[in-house]
């Protein structure tokens, strides 16, 4: 009877600690197996992003922000699937796997001040925003960019600042950063944002379209102020068979 | 109502010249709605509709032939109806094919769409396939007006889209469709006569829809949708032709900056430029006249930018000029004469005279000389030589990154086409095509492969210190020069990669060590491809890239086809996790429309098959299914296999594509109503089989003989002025589709005699037939070349033959 006290009242207690949580908030296992997709993800594609892992904290964040606030409603249901989402506008949400990795390449630390332009719905930028201090944020179209800012504010979001506007000359006043990120399209990285990156600083692009991530393109910056650029594919890919 | 009237053959001409030209037109309309592939693949299995009426009008025959009059009628104003209906219904059908795997509710709207598509081709198929199965002894008379009008539809409708948009040439067509039907009212003599008027006012009434209505909804994933979400922009200027649809975009808050392949060291911020979209999409730009050279300085900061450090050039070409950017960059440069050459006057129309004050009229100064042509085959008709012949990035990067234009032949990057391009230059003159990179790299090192190639097979034996290859993070930039590279000009490039952080790919006398420095990859994998595509053991690299970068030639023209089956698996396995962009979409996309139109062909051909076995004494005995099905199968597998790979080969030799193709299609669909209305003398004489036997002898003949001769006849004329060569290229197209239009109608006139009711059925084999021929025929000319495509036909053609000598019950 004992044995039932020291296994049983845990094991309840637990279930409505679950059961609570579930209530509070229904999308808690979809984010937690979304983490884990993206896991496994990373551990297959591990040689190619040169890490076994993701930044713990990179995937604690994850599995914490409620992406689904994010997604049209009507797209809720699908908000944790490892999907892109059209979030209108021409626009989507890119892969949880793409935002995390994407998170990660930037190597972001709490004191950092993070740049980032097309803020799309702001998913990206409260994923930035759990793990540093400040995210600037800048959205070129504006129904978007009013929706944006609505929502990281209704979610507490308030390290977030939203900006609507052209997003090449980068924050000035707010610049140098420790790292920017361009979602939206562009033929070329634009001068001003190298510019406005920190010696030490990196840069992430994703390039491809709009539901499809071709590579991802990293900038770094070393200290004397030299651009290097790092093309990582997303994927566990060689393009060659056999030996040559 | 009815007393013994002739066939409608008027009517029957103006409805097919009215399909033939919707046809052409869906394709326009849905590669601006969506992509030209997704456009290809649709309007291929609308097509089906053919086949579906076959099956329906062997179901319901029995009970229409007998109100043949009102049932050809009845089918001609729906088909007029639905051609702008459900078009209209179908373009609101919100689907995006990039979501195609994710989403399983995209396959269900695409299918909706093919449903929608369908119905025009299913009624129009129905009047006709009526009518052949109404008018069995006047059948020669009947295809041949089917023929003819299809001729005069596939170039009427060339001149419909230059004279006006593709939405309202729907709306010309809509209407065209209702006289069709008040033609046939008067033709056939139908009472109460004023009914042909009221069918004529009638048919106004789909040029009357509004043209908010009946505006293409674009995808908002396309290009130019997606610019104008940006506050301020909008388009300025519309227009449009066979060619495409040409927008103009203007954006005043936020300026354009359209740089490809921008070095990362640039400070220069780019002119302000206007959007010149295509088909909504694949973005280029008219860039602002600068107030002084040093506002160019951006464009020498481009990969592109790197012939010209390497030696002054006096005289250069530059192919797909565009809204000007390769000249700006030219004249930056300070190069004395510049010949640039683009496909499409309405560009140069819109830089020369709309926008003459923004873009300084560039095509008009004393330095440039702009021709009006196909690049190719501007090139193939000169006889300068240049210092440099720039062949400018010419297609967006959206569409190239995934893979969309495998299925589209490209006679700018074939070997032949590079050695044309290299005996066109100065003896220290080079060659630079630049390219969007894609990673794994594809085009760059399919690019270098064809280059190589060409030098080997212009019977160069060190095209190792003919080639340099430089890269960016986003474009590249290959020179071929006609000679080899002095150890001046590797210095001046050293410089001026490493001035603007531009990789060292290839060049003369590369050590490993100078490769993936600024934008590094995995491994150097531009390097040691093109290390080995210089080796003696390049063609094991290349059978062992999980892409295809086989060369392409002008017998197969498909530079973007860079599929490989072997790689399929592993990219499927890899859809999670980013693997998507891996896929090349163009040519699955062919595959599906193969397998989709498989199905669906097998399913049309075979029920009716089924439904008459149930009805007992429906089947005369002597009839081989087998032997008579067979016969129109294979007809309409062969007739277009000919038209389309010869369509190929007339490009070649006509170089515009559009001049090629209209002349082509008119051509043969002209001949072959001719040869259709000329086996009537067999048909009348019941000497069927000698009638098919001619045209086969004669098909096979001319066929080989153009299949030696064509190439060099081309070559030896290329010179000639276009009328000239357009003229030649009906006479020689007239002989091969005369005997081409023959066995058809001898099939049905004989099958007219001995069972009737199979006509119908015959009729939907025959169109599904078309509809797979088209896709197989690409398929072919993919893997084996358009040689193979042809003499596939040939035999194909002496199958019909041999299925023709018996089994058709009246032996």
């Amino acid at each position: 009877m004992k044995y039932i006290h020291k296994v049983l009242i845990p094991a309840v207690f637990v279930l409505l600690m679950i059961a609570f949580a579930f209530a509070e908030d229904p999308y808690v296992k979809a984010r937690l197996d979304m983490v884990k997709a993206i896991e496994a993800d990373v551990r297959t594609t591990s040689r190619y992003i040169n890490t076994e892992d993701l930044d713990p904290k990179v995937m604690t964040v994850m599995g914490k922000v409620p992406r689904h606030e994010f997604v049209p409603s009507e797209a809720r249901s699908l908000a944790y699937r490892n999907r892109p989402l059209s979030i209108g506008y021409g626009q989507t949400i890119s892969q949880p796997y793409i935002v995390a990795l994407m998170t990660d390449l930037l190597k972001v630390a709490p004191k950092h001040t993070v740049l980032e332009v097309g803020t799309g719905s702001g998913y990206q930028a409260a994923v930035l925003a759990e793990l540093v201090d400040k995210v600037f944020t800048i959205e070129i179209v504006e129904p978007l960019g009013r929706s944006a800012k609505k929502r990281l504010k209704r979610l507490n979001y308030d390290n977030v600042t939203v900006r609507i506007g052209d997003g090449y000359y980068g924050w000035q006043e707010e610049g140098p950063f420790d790292s920017i990120v361009v979602t939206a399209a562009s033929s070329h990285i634009p001068p001003p944002l190298i510019k406005q990156l920190k010696p030490g600083g990196r840069m992430v692009i994703p390039v491809g379209s709009r539901f499809m991530v071709q590579q991802l393109v990293l900038v770094e910056k070393d200290h004397q102020g030299n651009v290097t650029t790092r093309q990582i594919l997303p994927v566990r890919f060689v393009p060659l068979t056999g030996e040559h | 109502m009815e007393k013994k009237s002739r066939p409608p053959c008027y009517s029957i001409a103006l409805l097919s010249a009215t399909s033939l030209a919707y046809e052409v037109l869906l394709i326009r309309l849905f590669s601006i709605i969506q992509w030209h592939h997704f456009a290809y693949m649709i309007i291929s299995l609308a097509l089906l509709g053919y086949g579906v009426s076959g099956t329906f009008l062997s179901l319901t025959s029995s009970r229409l032939l007998p109100r043949f009059p009102k049932a050809y009628i009845v089918n001609v104003i729906l088909f007029g109806l639905s051609t702008v209906g459900c078009y209209l219904m179908a373009q609101n059908i919100s689907f995006n094919p990039e979501e195609i795997l994710w989403d399983a509710g995209q396959p269900l709207r695409l299918l909706l769409i093919y449903l929608l598509l369908t119905l025009p081709f299913f009624f129009v198929a129905n009047s006709i396939g009526l009518t052949l199965a109404r008018y069995g002894s006047e059948i020669s008379r009947v295809y041949a007006s089917d023929l003819m009008g299809a001729s005069m539809g596939s170039l009427g409708v060339i001149l419909l889209l230059f004279l006006v948009f593709p939405s309202t040439a729907l709306q010309v067509l809509g209407t065209m469709a209702i006289v069709a039907a008040a033609l046939a009212w008067w033709e056939m003599k139908l009472h109460p006569r004023p009914v042909a008027f009221v069918l004529i006012l009638f048919s106004i009434i789909p040029l009357l829809l509004p043209a908010s209505l009946m505006k293409p909804v674009v995808s908002p994933f396309k290009g130019l949708n997606q610019m104008l979400n940006i506050s301020g922009t909008r388009i300025v200027e519309e227009i449009s032709s066979p060619l495409g649809l040409i927008s103009i975009l203007e954006s005043p808050m936020v300026p354009l900056r359209h740089v490809p392949g921008l070095s990362l060291n640039a400070t220069d911020e780019p002119l302000p430029q206007l959007g010149l979209f295509t088909d909504a999409d694949a973005m280029t730009v008219i860039t602002a006249h600068p107030k002084s050279r040093e506002k160019l300085a951006y464009l020498d900061q481009t990969s592109s930018a790197l012939p010209y450090h390497l030696f002054k050039q006096e005289k250069i070409l530059i192919l797909g000029a565009g809204g000007g950017s390769d000249i700006l960059q030219a004249n930056y440069h300070g190069v004395e004469q510049i010949d640039a050459v683009e496909l499409n006057p309405q560009i140069i129309e819109l830089v020369q005279e709309k926008y003459k004050e923004f873009s300084g009229q560039i095509y008009s100064a004393p330095n440039v000389n702009i021709h009006i042509a196909e690049a190719r085959g501007y090139v193939s008709g000169s006889r300068e030589s240049y210092d440099l012949i720039q062949v400018a990035l010419l297609d967006s990067f959206g569409a190239s990154s995934a893979g969309l234009y495998a299925l589209s032949e490209n006679y700018l990057y074939t070997v032949e086409a590079l050695q044309e391009y290299v005996n066109h230059l100065s003896v220290e003159g080079m060659l630079a095509i630049s390219r969007w990179i894609k990673l794994p790299p594809r085009d760059t090192l399919k690019l270098f492969a064809t280059a190589v190639e060409a030098l080997r097979q212009s019977g160069i034996d060190d095209p190792e210190k003919r080639l340099v290859l430089i890269r960016g993070w986003q474009t590249s930039t290959l020179l071929v020069k006609n000679s080899p590279f002095t150890t001046e000009e590797m210095v001046r490039m050293k410089k001026f990669c490493r001035e603007r952080s531009f990789d060292l790919a290839y060049y003369p006398g590369i050590t490993k060590a100078e490769t993936n420095r600024y934008n590094i990859l995995q491994e150097p994998y531009f390097y040691l491809a093109a290390r080995a595509l210089l080796s003696n053991d390049s063609e094991s690299y290349i059978q062992n890239y999980k892409f295809n970068l086989h060369p392409a030639t002008d017998d197969r023209p498909y530079f973007s086809h860079f599929f490989r089956w072997e790689t399929l698996s592993e990219i499927l396995s890899l859809r999670g996790q980013g693997g998507m962009p891996l896929l090349e979409w163009g040519y699955l996309m062919l595959i599906a429309t193969l397998i989709q139109a498989l199905v669906a062909s097998l399913v049309l051909i075979f029920l009716p098959l089924l439904l008459f076995r149930r009805k007992s004494g429906y089947v005369p005995p002597k009839i081989s299914r087998s032997r008579v099905g067979g016969y129109f199968f294979v007809l309409g597998l062969a007739f277009l296999f000919i038209e389309i790979a010869f369509i190929q080969k007339f490009i070649l030799f006509l170089h515009h594509p559009l001049y090629a193709t209209a002349t082509v299609l008119a051509s043969f669909l002209l001949f072959a109503g001719l040869g259709s209305a000329w086996s009537r003398r067999y048909a009348n004489s019941d000497t069927y089989k000698t009638g098919v036997k001619l045209s086969v002898i004669a098909i096979v003949v001319v066929g080989l003989l153009y299949l030696i001769v064509l190439g060099p006849i081309f070559s030896l004329l290329g010179w000639m002025p276009a009328m000239i060569k357009i003229l030649l290229s009906v006479l020689l197209i007239a002989p091969l589709a005369f005997s081409m239009g023959m066995p058809f109608p001898l099939g049905l006139a004989r099958l007219g005699k001995v069972a009737p009711g199979f006509i119908p059925w015959v009729w939907g084999v025959n169109g599904c037939a078309s509809v797979l021929s088209a896709v197989l025929a690409t398929i072919l000319a993919i893997h084996f070349g358009f040689m193979v495509v042809v003499f596939s036909a040939l035999i194909l053609y002496c199958l019909a033959m041999i299925s023709f000598q018996k089994g058709w019950g009246d032996q």
